[in-house]
């Protein structure tokens, strides 16, 4: 465990642009260089009542933009943040958590695993000395350590009245990127998505995009181009008998079809049992 | 003179043996039965009594002792209430035909008019007849139809106590049985023309129909989990004589044998999700349980993480052996229970979760503990998984029952004769599933029998690598 003090080396320069930068900063975790990540640093957040769809978007712009060499920042909250920091870590790469308590405190409980893993790869960072309880009026002041540390802030899936939309203020008022996937209007998980859109937020629908906005290169391509169960999934992710008709595949041949990309980690399934492209990258 | 009837008590599926011992004394008026009788049996002593006045005959005036032998074993219901009545009748000189009465067993209960009425598991009772080599059994004309079934010993279905007396007295000519129920059993299960779209669905439930596997269907309330699942006895192969005759025994254990059936088909049991773990395996009283019933047929259980968890765990043991072991106060038997499993449940508590139009309102923590409920376990041995979403009730119905259940006796066939080896790619195949951790160790081997089903239901002799790829995308355990 180390702590930073302000105005002392190795405490990042990025929380000073705050009005009230922590006086000091607790971390746990071995790999302090990622607080003078040179690369972007992406911030993904959103909903922790997340569908499928929204934490499957988290998970892919995260995977995408850490294999391209960003460093992906979040919250360790259920739903969105969750499924940025396995996305990152499926890509190998590091990532960096803000907790709303003491950062030796693991919460919340159901993401003890995920918690484990970040400490091994990554670094998780908070303002409260370790032993402090999480409080519900920590976590909003958490959202500007997350916006301070981030050269852009992506919000996947947000409600009217969210969290992340306090991330998403911070980030502006220090000249952070705003960026956003859109949703559909009906929706209530993208009324705070489109509204940032609409106030002039960048649009995310790819990794590609966010890739562009960050300035990074994408990498190589996955293996299973060619694959047309694959690229039909891209095109639109869908039901087996949908996609049976679409593809004019027999169920037999499809399912095949199927448990080989799952099994190549090129597609995942949701609860309802529509697949999409994304590795589900689970915790146990 | 000590008279001797003979009867029986039924310990689970088992009929036992009862000497019913009838001996009148001087003394006291003064009825006993000994020979650790329920309460039931003792009620017998005023069935008897009355049955015995309204036929017309005395009642012995001095003690009277009734003896069910063996007496360690502890007897229940209202069964030997003939034997006793036959042997008071024979002690007491009204019936002279002592020996004739060692050679005929007695299972019926007596109404107060001296009716004879019928009792619960007649045909194994008369199996046991048989191989005791009794002349014949008398029953209650109700059940009449059923000890038929059994073709042992020559069925004697009085409507009367003076009848029966008369029988065994040789003064009465045998009462004609009624008719023979129809070889019917045949129960008409609903068709799978009726199921619109669903076309993954179905194939899991062909293929599981196919290898008799274990399936569980997860989807919203409404998208045709219950529908699907009624529809997979009629693709199944009608039992063979022998599987018909267990299936009746059971049923007529449990009292839910109607008069006049005859051979049940396979059975479809749906208990519901308040069944407790009695009602599931079977209970203190040694009668079967949901599992017995669903010997050598189905067993559904619809909103399967609403059961409680013991009588899940319960299953267990059943789905493992194909057998259950209840061991009560009453004594221990082991009762048959080789059943498909099939289960339904919602993919979380509200039904929505992942649904494209609606919004799922459970809370991740509702979610995750609706899940936990089913143990891995449990999930393990599921061979099948298979989502079923909720569709436009539009398009056409698919394939009828017949065509499915044509694929499913040829492919029940060749897996009988020999089961499909696996293909070296298909084998590769397997291993990178294992080592990639998408399989537990119970999962490999799961994968490999649906992958030789599904090699079966193509005519193939070899497992091809798509037959593999294709029992992997039903895998069990992806629960979110």
């Amino acid at each position: 465990m180390t702590v930073l003090c302000r105005r002392r080396p190795g405490y990042p320069g990025r929380l000073l642009e705050l009005h009230d930068p922590p006086a000091e900063l607790h971390l746990c975790g071995e790999h302090l260089e990622l607080l003078a990540w040179e690369r972007p640093v992406v911030a993904i957040v959103g909903s922790r009542r997340a569908g499928d769809a929204g934490l499957g978007m988290a998970r892919q712009l995260a995977r995408g933009a850490a294999a391209a060499g960003a460093l992906v920042v979040s919250g360790l909250a259920l739903g969105v943040d969750a499924a940025a920091h396995e996305g990152a870590l499926a890509a190998g790469a590091p990532t960096l958590a803000v907790l709303g308590c003491g950062p030796d405190v693991a919460y919340p409980r159901t993401n003890r695993g995920l918690y484990a893993r970040i400490l091994a790869a990554g670094l998780i960072v908070s303002e409260y000395p370790p032993g402090t309880e999480p409080a519900p009026w920590r976590f909003p002041a958490r959202n500007r350590l997350i916006a301070a540390l981030a050269d852009a802030v992506v919000v996947v899936e947000a409600k009217v009245r969210s969290g992340a939309l306090i991330t998403a203020d911070h980030a502006l008022d220090l000249g952070r990127d705003v960026l956003a996937v859109p949703g559909w209007p009906a929706f209530s998980g993208a009324g705070g998505t489109n509204a940032l859109l609409k106030a002039g937020a960048g649009l995310i629908e790819s990794v590609e995009d966010l890739n562009g906005w960050l300035g990074l290169e994408a990498p190589a391509p996955g293996s299973a181009d060619g694959d047309p169960v694959l690229a039909a999934l891209r095109d639109q992710p869908g039901y087996p008998d949908e996609l049976s008709a679409r593809l004019r595949l027999s169920p037999a041949e499809l399912s095949a079809a199927l448990a080989r990309l799952e099994l190549g980690g090129e597609i995942c399934r949701d609860g309802h049992g529509r697949w999409m492209p994304g590795s589900a990258a689970r915790a146990r | 003179m000590i008279a001797r009837a003979v009867s029986f008590w039924l310990a689970g599926l088992e009929a036992r043996r009862i000497d019913v011992e009838a001996k009148a004394g001087r003394g006291l008026p003064k009825f006993t039965v000994v020979g650790l009788p329920d309460r039931a049996v003792q009620e017998a002593r005023e069935r008897v009594r009355s049955a015995l006045g309204s036929s017309g005959f005395s009642f012995p005036a001095g003690g009277l002792v009734v003896n069910l032998a063996p007496a360690k074993e502890r007897k229940e219901g209202s069964g030997f209430d003939l034997a006793i009545a036959l042997a008071v009748l024979t002690t007491a000189g009204h019936l002279r035909s002592p020996d004739r009465l060692r050679r005929v067993g007695a299972a019926a209960e007596l109404g107060l008019d001296g009716r004879l009425r019928p009792v619960h598991g007649v045909l194994a009772m008369m199996e046991a007849a048989g191989r005791l080599g009794l002349d014949g059994m008398l029953v209650a004309p109700e059940n009449a139809a059923e000890a038929a079934l059994a073709g042992t010993v020559a069925v004697l279905a009085p409507t009367h106590l003076n009848e029966a007396v008369a029988v065994l007295a040789g003064t009465a000519p045998v009462p004609a049985l009624p008719a023979p129920a129809s070889a019917g059993g045949d129960a008409v299960h609903p068709d799978m023309a009726d199921v619109r779209g669903q076309l993954r669905a179905r194939r899991a439930v062909e293929i599981a129909a196919a290898g008799g596997h274990n399936l569980l269907m997860v989807g919203p309330p409404g998208s045709g989990k219950t529908m699907l699942a009624r529809r997979l006895p009629g693709l199944l192969p009608a039992p063979t004589p022998g599987e018909a005759l267990e299936i009746t025994r059971i049923a007529s254990a449990a009292g839910e044998l109607a008069a006049d059936a005859g051979l049940l088909g396979r059975p479809f049991r749906a208990p519901h999700h308040s069944a407790s773990v009695a009602a599931l395996v079977g209970n203190a009283r040694l009668r079967p349980g949901e599992v017995t019933m669903a010997h050598r047929g189905v067993l559904f259980l619809d909103e399967l993480p609403e059961f409680n968890r013991q009588s899940l765990e319960a299953l267990r043991m059943p789905l493992e052996d194909g057998e259950v072991r209840i061991s009560r106060a009453a004594g221990s038997v082991l009762l048959p229970a080789r059943f498909q499993l099939i289960a339904a449940m919602n993919p979380c508590p509200c039904g929505l979760y992942g649904d494209p139009d609606r919004e799922c309102g459970c809370a991740p923590q509702r979610l995750a503990a609706y899940r936990a409920r089913i143990s891995g376990p449990l999930l393990d041995r599921f061979d099948l998984q298979v989502d079923v979403p909720r569709v436009e009730a539009h398009g056409a119905g698919g394939e009828p029952t017949t065509a499915v259940a044509l694929r499913v006796g040829l492919a029940r066939q060749l897996l009988a004769e020999r089961r499909p080896a696996l293909g070296d790619e298909a084998e590769a195949l397997l291993r990178q599933a294992a080592d990639r951790r998408f399989l537990s160790g119970r999962g490999v081997d799961r994968a490999q029998r649906v992958a030789q089903t599904i090699a079966a239901l193509s005519g193939e002799t070899e497992v091809a690598p798509d037959h593999l790829a294709e029992a992997l995308s039903y895998r069990a355990g992806s629960l979110g």
